[in-house]
Formats: structure tokens, C-alpha cells, sequence
């Protein structure tokens, strides 16, 4: 402590104690199984944490939306419960739905209303009283001040999906849900979307947001949950799932190009591509060991030469189409 | 309570309600004219007096009724119909409001409406006809309930309809034939003995015959029964719109 510096500045710089430990979202067993028979999702547990950016990854069809929706409301759950910020969703929804806020994947919205009115209409259906000055922070933020009197018929679906995030921040949400929040979005907006994203979390806004572009959830994420067939079947840090998972190859091209990869070589995980001109080596890079520099000995030894060589990470995406395809293998052996 | 909610889903309502404002006035005062040009003068001159009303006067409760019974299950089967079919009920099945309160704002609104339409005509046929009303607060509160019924009624179908064509069947189907046999435009002591049995399993019977009683005195059916039928009515559109909102019956799945 610093002479002259007072007791109280330290404690005021303290988190706040009336901080809850309670969990953003809370999800217990929830499971769906529509009418027609098909289950959407086999018991869902998911617990994420206020403040958290929570990416749910998933092909189309794997429960990510009817997950969603059954948190919000929009679909009714065959078992289990969830819980958004304490509360109950289904029997303290009043109090659970004015926390949360919902960007669907369509872009449903009235086409003969303006912004500025639909958006507004928006925050008093949430129980929240008129707040003029808010309002026009947030459409100036989404960049749809200029737009507000527009109809929103006469809007591009770029323009379109920013309305949808407008009216699901105008009751300042706790817990905001984004669907395929960059579906069909052009790389202005999705920046834009990524900015919005880092500024709603420092301020403390919970989110979770479902995709299938795993770009999205390695930049934004802290967690991934990867959801196929109605089942979560991992949830794990973004960069722990990365590194545990991880994939690397090598590429080398070769100054001339192989008819078969010589049987000295046949210890290492090899491909050709490219006609032979390109030798691919395939390896974990959580190994003890990865066997590169061996494999370029070897090489070297049998006198095939390379002009050029790069390695690649495997992404998310790679990682996730994996993991989709060993579940699918588990249930189909 | 949410009442800021109900109130922002009324104001939108009444909103795209004032987008056809002229129409939707003006529609039911030509067809009011049409009818009473048609009915009050080319017939109504070869037709005699109904139990002591000049009947020129005698159709105008069943007029007003036809107008707001379409009226009403126009607009309230459209107003929840749409955001089923734009997808924008989203928002609404996701907002901190109860079933009975949606209800009320959709309806609320519809039924405003169809009031608004209901005085029109009453204003309409004074151009037409001397038309003395016997109890005026009572000739009032059967045109609200009637309103409230008739939107109740046309907000379930609205749930209910899964294509616009369905949404139109019901109207077309049901309420003109009950409507137009109901006696709105003959007494239905008019009618053969085993017709007037027959009549009298149709609810729009007891509804004309309650507000033309409290135009001028008297009705096909006592005032009780009207009033009975009425609630019944009410109770029963209301009772199974909450049930829809509860089981999420073609709302959610």
C-alpha cells in the first residue's frame, strides 16, 4: 500500500460483494423431443458462467437452436430445466426473461414498422419504461441512427440483422443469446458483430452464440460446447480444446515428384498430393514426438529433395468434424 | 403484471390499425348503405312492421352485428396470425408476459376496434332511419361484450390456422350462414314452429335477439337467455385461447 493512499480506495477497487456466484446459465437434463418423434435433445447439462463467451458449435440439424428456444421460451421442453441468472425459466419466466435476449437465425422482424419503432416497441414488451437517450445509443452503436425512420422492409439483410440485435439489447439483457449470429453476413458486419460481442462482455453481458463458422468461436470464445445428434459431446476451454485436439501437417514440395512414398518412409503417417509433387505428413503436436525432424533425415538419406515446405494447424472446423464423426461411429460401430 | 408490455402489443395493434384506418371505416359504411338501399328501402317498403318496429329500423341491431362479428374475427385472427407467419412471434413467446396478458392486448385492441365499427354503423343508419334505442347503457355494454366475444373467437382461429385460406374458411363457413339465419334481418317467430326449435341451437340467435332488445324493448328470447348465451360465448373463446397459450398449441412446438 502506498503512503497517502487511503484504506477505503483499496476496498472500493474490490469486485463488488453482492456479486452472486450464480451461474449465467444453469441447464439440467434439458431434453426435446418434438411431435413428429424426433428427439432434438437427449438430456442437456451446460453450465456457463456470467461474463462468459459461450460458442456452441454444431452442424445444421444438431439441437443448437432448439436448445436455444428452449431456454427462451419459444419451444416447450419435454424434461429437465434451465435456469438463467436463478431464475427458473418456466416457473419464474417473468423474472428469467426480462435477463435474456434473444437474436433468432431468421430474420423475422414487421416489415411496415420503422426502426426506431419496432425497436422501441421491443423494450416495453420486456417490462422496460421508455428510455429515450438508450435507445439512440444503441441504434447509433449498430450504426442504424441514420435508418431509424426507414421502414424495415426497405432495409438490405445486413441492416435487417442489426434491427434483430437492437431489438434484443433495447431491455439491456443480462444473458444474450445470438443464433448463427453471422449467417449470410458480409465481413463489415461480422467485425462489426465481433466488436459489439468484446464490448457487451465488458460490460459484464453474458453470451452464448451458436455457429457453424468455427472461425467465429476460436476469436471469440472462451468455451466451446461441440452439439451433434442432440447431444453435447464436449465442452471445453477454446484453447485447451485446440491444443488437446490439435492437428498439424506438413507439406513439402518436392523437387521432383514420387510415383509411391518409398517404403523407408513407411513408419510415418504420409500422403502424396498433387500429383506426387507434394508429400503430406500428418502429426499430433501434443506427441512426445512429432517425428519431423526423423522423417527429414530419412529423406535426406533417401536423396528426395524439397523445395518448399509449410505446416498448418488443423482448425476448430477439422477438430469438430472429427469429433462429429467418432460419436457417430461410437453410436454405429 | 406487465402492463407496459400488454400496452406496447396494443399500441402496435391500434398502430396497424390506423395504417387502414380509412378503409376499414369505410367499408362497413357502404355496406350498411348497400343494405339498408337494398333492405330498408326496395323491400322494406312491401314489408310490414316486426312486433311494432317499422323494419327499416328492425335490422339494424342484426347490421351492426354482421359488421362486427366480420369485423372483429378479420382483425383479431390477423393480428396473431401474422406474427405466427412472419415468424415475429418469436419475440412475443420470449417476452416476460403472461398468456391471459397477450390475450388481453390482442384482443383489447381488436375488439377497440370493432366498437369504433359498431358506433359507425349505429351513426350511419341514423341517416337512413329513425332508430330510438330503449336502453342506451345496456345497448353499450352488449356491443363491448359482443366485440370482446367476437375477437375471442377470431383470435383462436387465428392460432388455429395454419394457411390464410383457412383463415378465411370460417368467416365464409360459419359466421355468415349462422348470422343471416339468426334472425338478423326477420324475427325468428316468423319462421314454421319445427324452424324456430331448429334456430334456437344457433348462438347468434340469442346474441341478436339481446342487443335488438335493448334497442327497443323486446327480443325473440328472453334477456337472461342473451345474457346467459353471451357469457357462454365468452367463457368458452376465452377458456380455450388460455388453454392454446398453456399447451403452446400451434404456437410452439
Amino acid at each position: 500500500m502506498r503512503p497517502g493512499q487511503s484504506l477505503c480506495s483499496i476496498v472500493m477497487t474490490q469486485p463488488a460483494p453482492d456479486t452472486p456466484a450464480t451461474p449465467a446459465l444453469a441447464i439440467s437434463g434439458l431434453a426435446k423431443t418434438y411431435a413428429s418423434g424426433v428427439v432434438a435433445l437427449h438430456a442437456v447439462d451446460l453450465t456457463v458462467a456470467r461474463g462468459e463467451i459461450f460458442a456452441l458449435l454444431g452442424p445444421n440439424g444438431a439441437g443448437k437452436t432448439t436448445l436455444i428456444n428452449a431456454v427462451c421460451g419459444i419451444v416447450t421442453p419435454s424434461g429437465g430445466s434451465a435456469h438463467a441468472l436463478g431464475h427458473d425459466t418456466r416457473t419464474d419466466y417473468r423474472s428469467a426473461r426480462r435477463l435474456i435476449g434473444l437474436v433468432p437465425q431468421e430474420l423475422h422482424t414487421d416489415a411496415f414498422e420503422t426502426v426506431l419503432a419496432t425497436v422501441s416497441f421491443s423494450r416495453k414488451l420486456f417490462g422496460r419504461s421508455r428510455d429515450d437517450a438508450f435507445i439512440e445509443k444503441l441504434l447509433r452503436d449498430l450504426t442504424l441512427w441514420d435508418k431509424r425512420d426507414a421502414k424495415i422492409m426497405e432495409l438490405s439483410g445486413g441492416m435487417k440483422r442489426r434491427v434483430m440485435i437492437a431489438k434484443a439489447l433495447s431491455h439491456e439483457p443480462e444473458l444474450l443469446f445470438l443464433d448463427e449470429p453471422t449467417a449470410g453476413v458480409d465481413v463489415d458486419l461480422r467485425r462489426d458483430m465481433w466488436e459489439m460481442v468484446r464490448g457487451l462482455r465488458e460490460r459484464g453481458v453474458t453470451i452464448v452464440l451458436t455457429t457453424h463458422y468455427i472461425e467465429e468461436a476460436e476469436e471469440m470464445a472462451d468455451r466451446v460446447g461441440v452439439i451433434a445428434k442432440g447431444r453435447l459431446i464436449i465442452v471445453e476451454e477454446t484453447r485447451t480444446l485446440m491444443k488437446k485436439l490439435g492437428r498439424k501437417t506438413l507439406t513439402l514440395n518436392l523437387a521432383q515428384p514420387l510415383g509411391a512414398i518409398p517404403e523407408a518412409l513407411a513408419n510415418w503417417n504420409l500422403a502424396l498430393a498433387g500429383d506426387g509433387h507434394e508429400l503430406v505428413y500428418e502429426f499430433d503436436t501434443q506427441a512426445e514426438a512429432t517425428g519431423v525432424p526423423s522423417l527429414l533425415r530419412a529423406m535426406s538419406d533417401l536423396d528426395i529433395g524439397f523445395k518448399d515446405l509449410n505446416t498448418k494447424q488443423s482448425s476448430l472446423e477439422d477438430i469438430f468434424v472429427d469429433l462429429v464423426h467418432e460419436s457417430a461411429a461410437e453410436k454405429h460401430p | 403484471m406487465n402492463l407496459l408490455g400488454v400496452w406496447a402489443i396494443y399500441r402496435f395493434e391500434m398502430a396497424r390499425f390506423g395504417r387502414t384506418f380509412w378503409t376499414s371505416l369505410v367499408v362497413p359504411v357502404i355496406t350498411t348503405s348497400l343494405y339498408f338501399i337494398v333492405f330498408g328501402s326496395a323491400i322494406g317498403s312491401r314489408m310490414t312492421e316486426i312486433g311494432g318496429v317499422p323494419y327499416g329500423a328492425f335490422i339494424v341491431p342484426g347490421l351492426i352485428l354482421l359488421s362486427m362479428f366480420t369485423e372483429s374475427i378479420g382483425n383479431a385472427s390477423f393480428g396473431i396470425y401474422m406474427p405466427k407467419w412472419a415468424g415475429t412471434i418469436y419475440e412475443i413467446l420470449s417476452a416476460p408476459i403472461s398468456p391471459l396478458e397477450t390475450v388481453i392486448a390482442y384482443v383489447g385492441a381488436a375488439a377497440t376496434k370493432s366498437v369504433i365499427v359498431g358506433l359507425v354503423i349505429f351513426a350511419t343508419a341514423h341517416l337512413f332511419v329513425d332508430l330510438p334505442v330503449a336502453h342506451p347503457f345496456a345497448m353499450f355494454a352488449f356491443l363491448i361484450l359482443m366485440a370482446v366475444t367476437f375477437c375471442l373467437f377470431g383470435f383462436l382461429i387465428g392460432i388455429w390456422a395454419q394457411s390464410f385460406e383457412q383463415l378465411q374458411v370460417i368467416p365464409l363457413l360459419v359466421v355468415y350462414p349462422l348470422t343471416f339465419l339468426g334472425g338478423a334481418f326477420y324475427s325468428i317467430k316468423m319462421l314454421p314452429p319445427l324452424w324456430q326449435t331448429v334456430t334456437l341451437f344457433n348462438p347468434v340467435v340469442y346474441l341478436i335477439s339481446g342487443f335488438r332488445w335493448t334497442f327497443f324493448g323486446k327480443g325473440d328470447v328472453t334477456m337472461a337467455a342473451s345474457i346467459g348465451a353471451l357469457a357462454l360465448f365468452l367463457g368458452l373463446c376465452l377458456a380455450i385461447v388460455i388453454w392454446m397459450f398453456r399447451t403452446g398449441y400451434r404456437l410452439k412446438s
